[in-house]
């Protein structure tokens, strides 16, 4: 018995188109929703409905932010392209700023706010120095504009990175109106002086960005820049009245970067 | 038909073997890039896309412009048009298969291309990008093709060729709107956020595009046997002046909204480009000359006696095809990026590698342009004689 070699290439060549089909079809109706319902939290994960942060300016001294910074830089492998491991790596100035790596960083008020500042600003406005990151945005135009679902947005809020499907055409990056996304210019492992090895390094040619420490929260740990920050950044489930987050945007005034541009930023600022 | 290709005179193969020294040129260029990254193109964090997506841009309105030989012709029955609908369909399939490969070369993982076949995403404007392009492609490829050989037996091309060509008409204007809205759909960049993008892209593909046809025109006449013929030139002549007028008057109609309306993200895109931002703008002589240079060419064109002597006509098309390259090859990519989303500025110009394997694609599309304008030409020869 068995099936003979026409029977065989007919059935193989069935259930391939099928099997192709199928996938295209289920990705087209629910569209990035895949990665997000195939994603089983670990148990002690941290979960939320909506994921958000608070970042309260009068905590936040330079001190501060520069170990946030760090914080994160560490935790998550960033290329430092000012410093090379072996001084022959080094690259030129004008280079450092073309292809440097933000996931979390610091922008003057007038850089972070453009168009909200007049010349008769508060006077510690000058002096400020604010946190800015990825806004993990409910409406994040990267994500609609990305032709490969290499970035998707988790039903809690987070706007993640596919680093292995990401083919480099840095749409997200023309799209994102907050600067949030990095590009891979050139190898980014010989500017990593301490390597994390709980955390992936990168290859030439993708994009990345902050993910909001996804792989720390599915531990049960809060992100790296907020346990840094002694206060200064609250995280936490908008979804939850009870939560830090709704408690402090309750309390508080806070401002959002261009939310004219309805993309709903979650990274809210008091300052 | 391909034999065509392969029999020729010496100036032939020598034009092919320059060519293909450029081509080999910008492969080891682009080899460099895919194995040190595209940090040795002048493109970083806050300038993102460069030259490679402004040639891309510019060469979807050439491959577009087909369509002002194609519609007259087969719409209106314009019949002069028949002996130079193929120059217009092989131009289109030269520029596109260009378009195609500065897309490739501008990917930080060409490895993964076919992703964006893997995993469709139709809310992503550059994949309905990659199906107009691809599709028009075709389409051209397969019509040119069908009517050259038609022409050879002395026959009728077969009717579902109409019916490809009918298709061809829309879909020539899709490519470019569809690119328009690669851009024209983003919030953060108040530049390439206007409506009338889609619009001064056609008007300015519909004038470089046959300014460019017309020059292929007036060398193919000089150096065959073949006369695209006087009156085909005159009535692109007429398209080209209509167009570029029109691309200016969408230039003044997007010049009165940003400055009149006074809004900052719209106004600073504008003040980079023309006079500069915070003394950096190496750019400004550049969109002055490109604006003035356009204004004289259409004041030029519109005069008949500069449009009726070649001599003249050849020469206000050269300026067309040169401003109109500066104004969309130029400024219109880079100036979205300046100043960035956080009003930085960094500026941002093509390394000399980067110019390399632009060079070496612009090579490949005149590598496939000489070559199927080789086998048309030796076919219209041929029947003609």
């Amino acid at each position: 018995m068995g099936i003979n070699r026409r029977e065989f290439l007919r059935l193989a060549g069935l259930s391939t188109l099928l099997g192709l089909g199928g996938k295209t079809a289920f990705e087209l109706l629910a569209p990035g929703q895949l990665e997000a319902q195939q994603y089983v939290p670990e148990p002690g994960a941290f979960k939320a409905k909506r994921w958000a942060m608070v970042v309260d300016m009068r905590k936040l001294d330079e001190k501060t932010a520069h170990k946030c910074i760090n914080a994160c830089h560490l935790t998550h492998n960033v290329p430092d392209i000012a410093n090379p491991v072996n001084p022959a790596a080094a690259v030129s100035p004008e280079e450092q700023v073309r292809f440097r790596i933000k996931w979390l960083w610091k922008e003057d008020f007038h850089n972070a706010f453009p168009g909200d500042e007049h010349d008769n600003l508060q006077e510690k406005l000058h002096h400020m120095k604010f946190l800015v990151l990825c806004n993990h945005c409910d409406n994040p135009p990267c994500v609609r504009v990305c032709p490969t679902k290499a970035t998707f947005r988790r039903p809690d809020g987070m706007v993640m990175m596919d680093m292995h499907r990401c083919i480099g055409c840095r749409y997200c990056m023309a799209a994102c109106p907050f600067g949030a996304r990095s590009f891979n210019w050139r190898d980014p492992r010989p500017y990593i002086k301490e390597v994390n090895l709980n955390y992936p390094t990168r290859e030439i040619g993708v994009v990345e960005k902050c993910t909001f420490c996804d792989e720390r929260l599915s531990k049960g740990q809060m992100p790296a820049c907020v346990e840094a920050s002694g206060g200064a950044l609250i995280f936490g489930d908008l979804g939850d009245p009870k939560s830090k987050v709704r408690d402090q945007l309750r309390t508080y005034f806070t401002l959002r970067r261009k939310a004219h541009l309805g993309t709903y930023p979650q990274v809210y600022y008091i300052v | 038909m391909l034999e065509q290709a392969f029999v020729g005179t010496r100036k032939y193969y020598g034009l092919l073997a320059g060519l293909g020294f450029l081509i080999a040129l910008g492969a080891l260029g682009y080899y460099q890039q895919l194995t040190t990254g595209l940090g040795i193109t002048g493109m970083g964090r806050d300038v993102s896309w460069g030259f490679y997506i402004a040639q891309f841009t510019y060469l979807v309105g050439v491959a577009a412009s087909a369509v002002m030989v194609v519609l007259p012709l087969y719409l209106h029955n314009y019949k002069a048009f028949a002996r130079i609908a193929i120059l217009g369909e092989f131009l289109a399939v030269a520029a596109v298969t260009m378009c195609l490969l500065f897309i490739v070369a501008d990917l930080g993982r060409p490895d993964r291309l076919f992703n964006i076949i893997k995993y469709p995403t139709p809310g992503s404007v550059l994949f309905w990008d990659m199906v107009v392009l691809n599709g028009y492609l075709i389409l051209n490829i397969v019509i040119g093709w069908n009517v050259l050989e038609a022409e050879r037996n002395d026959t009728k091309y077969k009717p579902w060729v109409k019916y490809l060509i009918y298709v061809s008409i829309p879909w020539a204007v899709s490519i470019h709107t569809v690119t328009a809205f690669l851009y024209a759909g983003l919030p953060g960049r108040g530049f390439w956020l206007t409506a009338v993008m889609a619009p001064r892209f056609l008007a300015s593909a519909f004038a470089a595009g046959p300014s460019l046809l017309i020059l292929l025109c007036l060398l193919v006449r000089a150096f065959t046997k073949f006369d695209p013929g006087r009156e085909q030139i005159q009535t692109l002549a007429k398209v080209v002046t209509y167009a570029i007028l029109v691309n200016i008057f969408l230039f003044f109609c997007e010049i009165f909204t940003v400055f009149y309306s006074q809004i900052p993200e719209h106004m600073m895109h504008f003040k980079y480009l023309f006079v500069g931002l915070e003394g950096k703008g190496q750019l400004v002589p550049f969109m002055w000359f490109s604006m003035v240079g356009m204004i004289v060419a259409a004041l030029a064109m519109v005069v008949p006696k500069v449009r009726e002597n070649e001599n003249t006509l050849a020469w206000a098309c050269g300026l067309i095809i040169l401003t109109t390259y500066i104004d969309k090859g130029l400024g219109l990519i880079s100036a979205g990026f300046i100043p960035n989303p956080l009003e930085h500025i960094t500026e941002y110009w093509p390394t000399g590698l980067e110019a390399m394997i632009t060079l070496g694609i612009w090579a490949t599309g005149f590598f496939i342009l000489t070559v199927l304008y080789k086998i048309a030409v030796s076919i219209k020869e041929e029947v003609r004689a």
